[in-house]
């Protein structure tokens, strides 16, 4: 693309079906932002 | 929904409800700005209007590449999760962090600590016997349900004053791993006054992070966390932190230099790059959290300059960014491709559900911040929770319970923020304390910022390499 560089393409309604398990660290203001999945 | 916004010479798209985020040049960011409400001949024409020296060919060809966008489901997305497929209040009740008030006790007299100066609010000063957190790491593994990776964060008061409890309840988390099937992940928040090689060795070797206090500059620290005797700190725990860092980072271990930024020093990005300049690579420095009427609580007249310091932190770690001198800054740090699923995103950081505070006498409240208010207080680690009504409030609490976060672009990730804060200022832990919520957004944009530049310079990086 010319007129658009995308940081991200990442779609989270995706992980409504793959998400859940509750294995990923707790975070408080890691914070939710930069913390990773662990499942 | 779609957020714009422009910062250090870049217009930002962010899709909020996909995660999505896009750099854009000038017309294809006005065309955005326009795509909901107008037709794309209406675009073509206003946006021509504006820059007459670009071709109605080329207007167009931004609008295709907006289009594409939508097309493929990552720019005017909707919220596709809200109503329809989330019910927080069945979420199952598991805890799988704890936070160890090991000593309710402290050798500084810090004036904002939420602790009470580590008395925590009329409770007397005390260290937690071993049984009782032996009995708090029971509890957690009993209540983990299926969960293997459990947190136990020894806090304070300040925890090295009771360092040997310390060691013997890390020592009885290895022993019960293997047999519960568990994998503890310990951590510790000390102000540095008690660091020693002993100390440094253990927690090199246990402590997967430490978050060591240190508030920047030597003025601003020892103005605010002084002795009993109110002499500053400042002089005897640098060269313990600086040393207990520099053999964490050696050995690639985490850990972060803490400080908290009040009405008193309004130029906090002064007090980050102090301590980038002595060699932290790892800092945050956070707005105190305190009540109005203190005279150290940030003000909404301090809002403005706080937010140009974000501005200028930010602009600073893009120029140090591949140098000698970069540097990590907590609040900066976001994950653009990866990062937990929606429902973390959503439910935030589980206070009162997933996350437990102890107290050294074996009562359990929400978090550390609620600590000595009973109306917060939900049971003990021998009893399990009896307040079965305030874990249901809390479990109950997400983005959507909070009507604030309605139309924010940042909720995905801030999770709707810290509810303890919400309480201390609205009286509900589903309030919206104003302040923390425009730094938040404004340090967000900040940090998507920082990445643009990281991806240009990179991109620069690849190009000269060709």
């Amino acid at each position: 693309m010319k007129h658009i560089k995308s940081l991200s393409t990442r779609k989270l309604q995706n992980t409504v079906k793959t998400g859940g398990c509750g294995e990923c660290q707790t975070s408080c203001q890691c914070t939710v932002g930069n913390q990773s999945c662990e499942h | 929904m779609v957020h714009q916004y422009r910062q250090n010479g870049y217009n930002i798209v962010m899709d909020v409800d996909s995660g999505s985020v896009h750099v854009v040049d000038d017309i294809t960011y006005d065309i955005i700005s326009l795509y909901s409400d107008h037709t794309r001949s209406e675009i073509a024409e206003i946006v021509k209007e504006k820059y007459s020296s670009v071709s109605k060919d080329e207007i167009l060809e931004a609008y295709s590449e907006v289009q594409a966008l939508v097309d493929d489901g990552t720019l005017f997305t909707h919220d596709v999760v809200k109503d329809s497929i989330i019910d927080f209040s069945k979420r199952p009740n598991v805890v799988k962090a704890l936070c160890l008030n090991i000593a309710h006790d402290c050798n500084l007299r810090c004036k904002y600590c939420f602790a009470d100066e580590g008395a925590y609010h009329g409770q007397k000063r005390m260290l937690m016997p071993f049984e009782v957190g032996k009995q708090a790491l029971d509890f957690l593994v009993a209540s983990s349900g299926s969960r293997v990776n459990l947190e136990v964060d020894f806090f304070g008061g300040e925890p090295l004053m009771n360092w040997d409890v310390v060691k013997r309840l890390v020592e009885y988390g290895r022993s019960i791993e293997k047999e519960k099937n568990k994998k503890f992940r310990f951590t510790l928040t000390t102000n540095g006054v008690l660091l020693n090689d002993e100390i440094m060795d253990f927690c090199n070797r246990e402590m997967k992070n430490v978050v060591l206090s240190i508030d920047g500059r030597k003025e601003v620290h020892d103005m605010m966390r002084p002795f009993p005797n109110g002499s500053g700190s400042y002089d005897t725990i640098i060269p313990k932190i600086r040393e207990f860092a520099r053999r964490r980072e050696e050995l690639g271990l985490e850990y972060y230099v803490r400080g908290t930024y009040t009405h008193h020093n309004t130029d906090f990005s002064k007090d980050v790059l102090s301590l980038a300049d002595m060699g932290f690579h790892e800092i945050s420095v956070e707005p105190v959290v305190a009540p109005p009427e203190m005279d150290y609580a940030i003000t909404e007249d301090d809002v403005p300059k706080l937010l140009s310091e974000y501005d200028a932190l930010a602009a600073e770690m893009v120029k140090r960014y591949k140098t000698d001198r970069e540097f990590n800054f907590f609040h900066f740090m976001i994950d653009l491709t990866g990062g937990p699923c929606v429902y973390k995103r959503l439910s935030g950081c589980g206070s009162g559900t997933e996350y437990l505070a102890v107290t050294p006498d074996g009562d359990l409240y929400p978090c550390h911040q609620f600590v000595g208010n009973k109306d917060f207080l939900m049971g003990n680690v021998w009893d399990g929770i009896k307040n079965t009504e305030l874990r249901d409030t809390f479990k109950s609490c997400n983005v959507y319970s909070k009507p604030a976060c309605d139309d924010c672009f940042a909720r995905y990730y801030c999770s709707g923020g810290c509810q303890a804060n919400a309480y201390n200022f609205t009286g509900s832990v589903n309030g919206q304390y104003e302040i923390g919520c425009i730094l938040q957004r404004k340090r967000i944009e900040s940090a998507i910022m920082i990445k643009a530049a990281e991806a240009d310079i990179d991109g620069e990086e690849d190009q000269e390499g060709k």
